[in-house]
């Protein structure tokens, strides 16, 4: 620790070399940050153990409707809870590019499955109770200045009523907010007898089946039995995650992973050049002097690890201010991509911890080398 | 005459240049007994910073042996020899060698560093350093703020804060004037009568040379008793 | 003047030798910047024109009204005969009726399951897109479960290629050729509509493709359509109605862009900076010497912005070569309007390396002009001393 100040002090030895330097690096690891962040994002390991909540779609995909009457058999599956389904309505208000996510559902299915819905009793009942009641989440609400008793017309681009009709006028009976921090309700629900007895065609297609676990340990089982019970029928099904079938939905956006690799491959090649550039500029101006720090006793070992230091000094500053901007950043992006806070979150800090390590020791250990190796008398002599 | 604390038995020192060999030291012989002051004068390139740099314990010898004190140091490691140094010798170098980036007082701190003391201890020896050399008014200055005479006061400073036996100065004088350097010596001259440090001091001055005790006479790496011949 | 510029620029040059190591910098740094971006507008750019090759002027596709996707649309059976009733001028137009249903199949090189779209087309199909033709096999027979392939579709995913079966609906479906139309649709399953409707219990369709007597008819029947009060429809020309669906993607890909190049051009910038700072240090006294002879200060900012941009350019050349040879033609896919995948081609194009240089170009400029300043104005007796 009390190496701190003199490695700092050698590090601002050439002040704008330093900070220009600290500020590519903080370019760099902002860059890092927010993509690295999608990439967690979009990648997020997940697996059908410990999932509370399983998705059911047709085995086609997900866009084709199963029936409604498949609803008895998945309920009757052990170890499922609750099931709800939702039809998706296709919404959009006023502009046909103002699109929002609704849903039809049954409201009381939709209370007994996604308990994080925050809504007063009473409003719950007013849903059930309101042929054209609609509950619409917070942001959302907030988003339009939507309030309870509002008339809303929402427009369809896939369904008409029965008239051809595509706008659908629909009463604001409730508010949601999310128990969850990590997720902003920024969707609404209406009611499906109501929006099944309306629409033109379709009629009895309940979209996909979301069905709430009692023991998460079951989800494997209780997936591999409801699709098994509609193998070779003409509403075959495929069960999955709820995180899962989320995650492959923003998958098909492209190949990620590649995208973001490739960018900060290109980053972090320029950085590594630039950052070794500068150490082992600023340890070749500085020989002598540490030439008189082994005169007094400063070992090679020492030497080369205060040099070491000061390269991990230099990344470490850049990299923390270029993730505290990233950090501040992705607090913009949750409602995007999920997750709580920000989308800067502490497995991105941790990659980033890692590449500031390896670029570090790549940067750092060739000059830190040169410096151990140093002999005093020649660096003295200046040869 | 006290005991003697520098003793160097047929001392060698070679270097290969390609295919020639120089020898710069040959066979060298040399006591210097505690509390000394050794003036080391010589033609250029007649080995003096050689002997000097052996004697400091920067560098080995080709073969002989060096015995500082009650220890031979002609044969230790590299990271042996750096801790023998922080404790027993002091550096003083023509042109100052002062980190630029440091104030006065952390360049004379540097030292203690590699020492157990507390921070407040550091800071009470380097205070009391700088005091000594007469620059406590200069603490918080960076060496480009301070003359050359200034500069060299911090690098004794420097050379004496860990209370080193051994001070070894290769031409302290070498790159100030006259009234500069006289200031300089009679700072040496008392560290060497008040303190009891011992000295060995390079210079092509035969003024400063005055200030030394004896002076002796290097000539292609061999002692000799008079200069020129 | 210029006399004055080419001294001190030749003085410059000859020292780059020793600076090696941090005009790389500039160099590589820049290169950086342009060849991310460059690959990524090449991505944006691909896409745009697979779309935008897909259809015609002179064909028309009828949806339902408000629907604005295939996906979305749905005609019933009456409305199917009524659009197809709908005469040009010298009578009844060749028309596709044409169902869409979205299917899932794994993708080869990445994990998950990815939407396909599976077309159901009538034999009219074929002939009103000359641009069809069938690579390997055979078309479908009408009346059976047979499905045909489009080529990049056959590239991209498991279980799709010839003799293999697919199950829809409890049914298997055979594979018995590979199509290839040189657009969007190389992405898609083929199959016959009447047989498709059948297994996936269906009765109306979800476009119908109209070919035109020419492009100038669209018009008329546009508003024959509008005007026939059987029938509440959107009529598009195929080629905008495809063209229009690239909009998303690159509104996508361009905040990507913005962001990505903002950030990476600032760095590069300061890298940029680092270099000439350091440049125009090393030859503080020789610049200060030609100035004390009597050189302009005009000649030293002329010169090392001059160096600046060359590096700069030079980084641009290579960023926008790399770019080029590693990513031109690479094939990537991304979920479309239809929200199903479609597939396309990078097109590193002459403009987008001309763009990533001229961005080269102003982040050189930018990177050499204040230590530039930054030497001319240092007075010439301090610089003499201070080396
Ligand atoms: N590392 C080395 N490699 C080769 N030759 C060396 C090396 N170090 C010193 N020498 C040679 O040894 C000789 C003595 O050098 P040294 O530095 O000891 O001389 P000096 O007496 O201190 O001279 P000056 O008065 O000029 O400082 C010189 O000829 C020098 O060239
Ligand atoms: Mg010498």
């Amino acid at each position: 620790m009390k190496y701190f100040r003199l490695v700092l002090s050698q590090l601002f030895a050439k002040k704008t070399r330093t900070i220009l330097t600290m500020l590519s690096l903080l370019m760099a690891f902002l860059l890092f940050g927010l993509l690295q962040a999608v990439n967690v994002a979009f990648n997020r390991g997940t697996s059908i153990e410990g999932a509370s909540r399983i998705v059911t779609q047709a085995r086609v995909s997900f866009t084709s409707a199963l029936p409604l009457r498949l609803l008895p058999q998945i309920e009757a599956v052990d170890g499922i809870e609750a099931v709800m389904y939702q039809q998706w309505f296709g919404a959009y208000y006023q502009e046909p590019n103002r699109q929002m996510v609704a849903f039809a559902v049954d409201p009381r299915r939709l209370r007994q499955v996604i308990t994080e819905w925050e809504l007063p009793s009473e409003q719950w009942d007013a849903f059930a109770n309101t042929r054209t009641g609609m509950i619409v989440g917070k942001t959302l609400a907030d988003q339009y200045d939507w309030k309870v008793g509002d008339k809303v017309p929402l427009s369809s681009n896939i369904w008409p009523q029965s008239d051809g009709n595509m706008s659908w006028a629909l009463d604001v009976v409730g508010i949601f907010d999310s128990s969850d921090p990590a997720t902003q309700p920024q969707l609404a629900y209406l009611n499906f007898d109501y929006f099944d007895e309306e629409r033109q065609f379709g009629k009895g297609g309940a979209g996909i089946y979301v069905s709430r676990l009692g023991d998460p340990k079951d989800a494997e089982r209780v997936s591999k039995e409801i699709d098994q019970m509609f193998q070779n029928s003409t509403d075959e099904t495929k069960s999955q995650s709820e995180q899962e079938f989320n995650l492959n939905f923003v998958r098909q956006l492209g190949d990620i992973n590649l995208i973001v690799s490739s960018i900060l491959g290109a980053v972090f090649f320029t950085i590594l050049l630039l950052t070794g550039n500068t150490m082992a500029q600023s340890v070749r101006e500085r020989i002598p002097q540490l030439a008189v720090l082994k005169t007094l006793g400063f070992t090679d070992g020492t030497v080369q690890m205060l040099v070491l230091a000061e390269s991990f000094v230099l990344i470490g500053i850049g990299a923390l201010l270029g993730m505290a901007v990233a950090t501040v950043l992705g607090m913009g992006m949750v409602g995007f991509l999920g997750g709580s806070g920000s989308v800067v979150n502490l497995q991105v800090w941790a990659y980033a911890l890692v590449s500031v390590i390896v670029l570090s020791l790549l940067v750092g250990l060739p000059p830190a080398w040169r410096a151990r190796r140093l002999k005093i008398v020649d660096a003295l002599a200046g040869r | 005459m006290s005991e003697t604390l520098i003793q160097c038995r047929a001392l060698s020192k070679t270097y290969t240049r390609g295919p020639e060999k120089i020898e710069v030291l040959q066979q060298l012989d040399l006591d210097i007994p505690k509390g000394d002051f050794v003036a080391l004068m010589g033609p250029s390139g007649s080995g003096k910073t050689t002997l000097l740099n052996l004697i400091g314990g920067l560098d080995n010898p080709s073969s002989g042996e060096i015995r500082i004190g009650d220890k031979r140091i002609d044969q230790l490691s590299s990271k042996a020899l750096a801790a023998w140094r922080a404790e027993h010798v002091g550096f003083v170098f023509q042109f100052y060698n002062l980190m630029p980036v440091l104030t006065a007082a952390r360049n004379v701190e540097l030292p203690l560093l590699l020492t157990a003391l507390s921070a407040g201890d550091r800071k009470r020896r380097v205070e009391v350093a700088l005091k000594l050399v007469g620059l406590a008014d200069r603490a918080g200055h960076k060496p480009n703020e301070l003359s050359g005479g200034q500069e060299q006061r911090v690098a004794i400073a420097r050379a004496i804060v860990a209370d080193p036996t051994l001070l070894v100065c290769d031409e302290p004088t070498g790159d100030l004037d006259r009234k500069t350097a006289d200031e300089i010596l009679s700072l040496l001259q008392t560290l060497n009568t008040e303190l009891g440090k011992t000295i060995v001091m390079v210079t092509h001055d035969p003024k400063a040379a005055e200030y030394a005790k004896r002076t002796l006479h290097l000539d292609k790496g061999q002692l000799v008793d008079e200069p020129g011949a | 003047m210029l006399n004055q510029i080419f001294a001190v620029t030749a003085l410059n040059l000859r020292s780059l030798g020793g600076r090696l190591g941090s005009s790389l910098v500039i160099v590589i740094g820049i290169a950086g910047v342009v060849g991310v971006l460059t690959a990524l507008l090449a991505m944006s750019k691909g896409f745009e024109s697979t779309l935008g090759n897909t259809g015609r002027d002179d064909r028309a596709i009828v949806l339902r009204g408000g629907s604005s996707a295939e996906l979305n649309s749905g005609l019933s059976s009456d409305n199917v005969q009524a659009i197809k009733d709908t005469r040009g001028e010298s009578g009844t137009l060749t028309s596709s009726a044409e169902m869409i249903v979205i299917t899932e199949f794994a993708s080869k090189a990445r994990g998950g399951s990815f939407n396909v779209t599976l077309r159901a087309v009538e034999q009219t199909g074929f002939d009103i897109r000359p641009e069809f033709r069938i690579v390997d096999g055979r078309k479908f027979e009408p009346g059976l479960q047979e499905v045909i392939v489009g080529k990049d579709a056959l590239a991209s995913f498991e279980g799709v290629s010839i003799g293999s079966n697919m199950r829809f609906r409890g049914g298997d479906w055979e594979v018995v050729g590979v199509f290839e139309t040189g657009d969007s649709h190389d992405s898609e399953l083929w199959a016959d509509l009447a047989t498709a409707q059948t297994a996936f219990g269906r009765t109306g369709t979800s476009s119908v493709l109209v070919q035109l007597e020419s492009a100038d008819g669209f018009d008329a029947f546009a508003s024959a359509l509008k005007e026939d009060p059987r029938v509440n429809v959107d009529v598009k020309r195929e080629r905008d109605y495809y063209s229009g669906q690239s909009g998303q993607f690159k509104r996508l890909i361009g905040i990507l862009a913005g962001v990505v190049g903002v950030i990476m051009g600032l760095g590069a910038l300061f890298a940029a900076l680092n270099t000439m700072y350091a440049a125009v240090s090393t030859r503080t006294t020789e610049i200060a010497t030609l100035r004390a002879i009597g050189f302009g200060s005009m000649a030293v900012v002329v010169s090392v912005v001059a160096e600046a941009v060359a590096l700069a350019l030079l980084g641009g050349v290579i960023g926008a070569a790399v770019s080029w040879l590693l990513f031109n033609g690479y094939t990537a896919s991304t979920l479309g309007q239809g929200f199903t995948q479609v597939a396309f081609e990078f097109q590193v194009t002459p403009d987008l390396m001309l763009l990533g240089l001229i961005m080269a170009l102003i982040l050189g400029f930018l990177g050499g002009l204040l230590p530039a300043i930054r030497a001319a104005r240092l007075p010439v007796t301090v610089a003499l001393r201070g080396a």
